[in-house]
């Protein structure tokens, strides 16, 4: 497992390349990342700023890994996740699971971003052509994360 | 001793980062040291009221209202996390 909070940005294809090197059990892979966008509630979004809780972050992050790990035939997952001031079209989240079939894959990778957002402490700070607001959580993502 | 931590919108509202309290003799729970805090009135009263979406780590785990708190723990207060 690699847990990993980090103010700079990640590849993609070397990180799932370093998930399944030399694992021949592994025959699925599924990816999720997030993006920044430029638009949030109706409102130009200039940049983005993320903070989290720098202790809990690590350990909030490892323990939803186990819990995927023993919900789904899951072999291995990398979460990273950045801290910091974001722009439009950076990356934020980056969720891989590797296993031998698809379907625990895809699970174990919509879980873990379902939990992440309810359970993770980072919290997201908008700056716009008004001034900058905090985030508020959504009710959405409450109702995705209880559904597992 | 306790260290108690505030984070994102609750830092900036509540003007700290974090600080160092003796625990108070009357508090040994989240529930209760909520209500302490609350009695230093303004910004605290306000924010940490009753029905105010506010989340608690004791120790770097989420707590719930009747999570023990004891003399050396690290207490976190923030609003529901915003990540991903």
């Amino acid at each position: 497992m690699s847990v990993r909070v980090q103010t700079s940005d990640f590849d993609v294809a070397r990180e799932i390349a370093a998930l399944r090197a030399g694992d021949a059990r592994v025959g699925a892979v599924a990816a999720f990342i997030g993006l920044v966008r430029d638009i949030s509630d109706a409102t130009a979004v200039q940049t983005l700023t993320l903070e989290h809780y720098p202790g809990m972050t690590e350990k909030a992050l490892a323990g939803i890994v186990d819990e995927a790990k023993s919900r789904w035939r899951i072999y291995d997952a990398t979460v990273i996740h950045r801290i910091g001031e974001l722009k439009p079209t950076d990356q934020i989240v980056l969720v891989i699971a590797t296993s031998a079939h698809r379907g625990d894959a895809f699970a174990a990778c919509e879980f873990i971003m379902d939990y992440l957002k309810t359970r993770a402490p980072f919290w997201k700070k908008e700056q716009t052509p008004a001034g900058e607001r905090w985030v508020e959580a959504r009710t959405s993502d409450d109702e995705k994360a209880a559904r597992w | 001793m306790i260290t108690l931590v505030y984070l994102a919108r609750l830092r900036e509202t509540l003007g700290i980062p974090s600080e160092k309290i003796d625990l108070p003799g009357n508090v040994g729970t989240v529930a209760s040291l909520l209500a302490w805090l609350r009695t230093r009135g303004g910004a605290w009263a306000a924010e940490l009221a009753p029905g105010r979406a506010v989340r608690v780590a004791v120790n770097f785990d989420v707590a719930k209202s009747d999570t023990p708190i004891k003399a050396g723990d690290e207490v976190a207060l923030f609003p529901p996390v915003t990540g991903g």
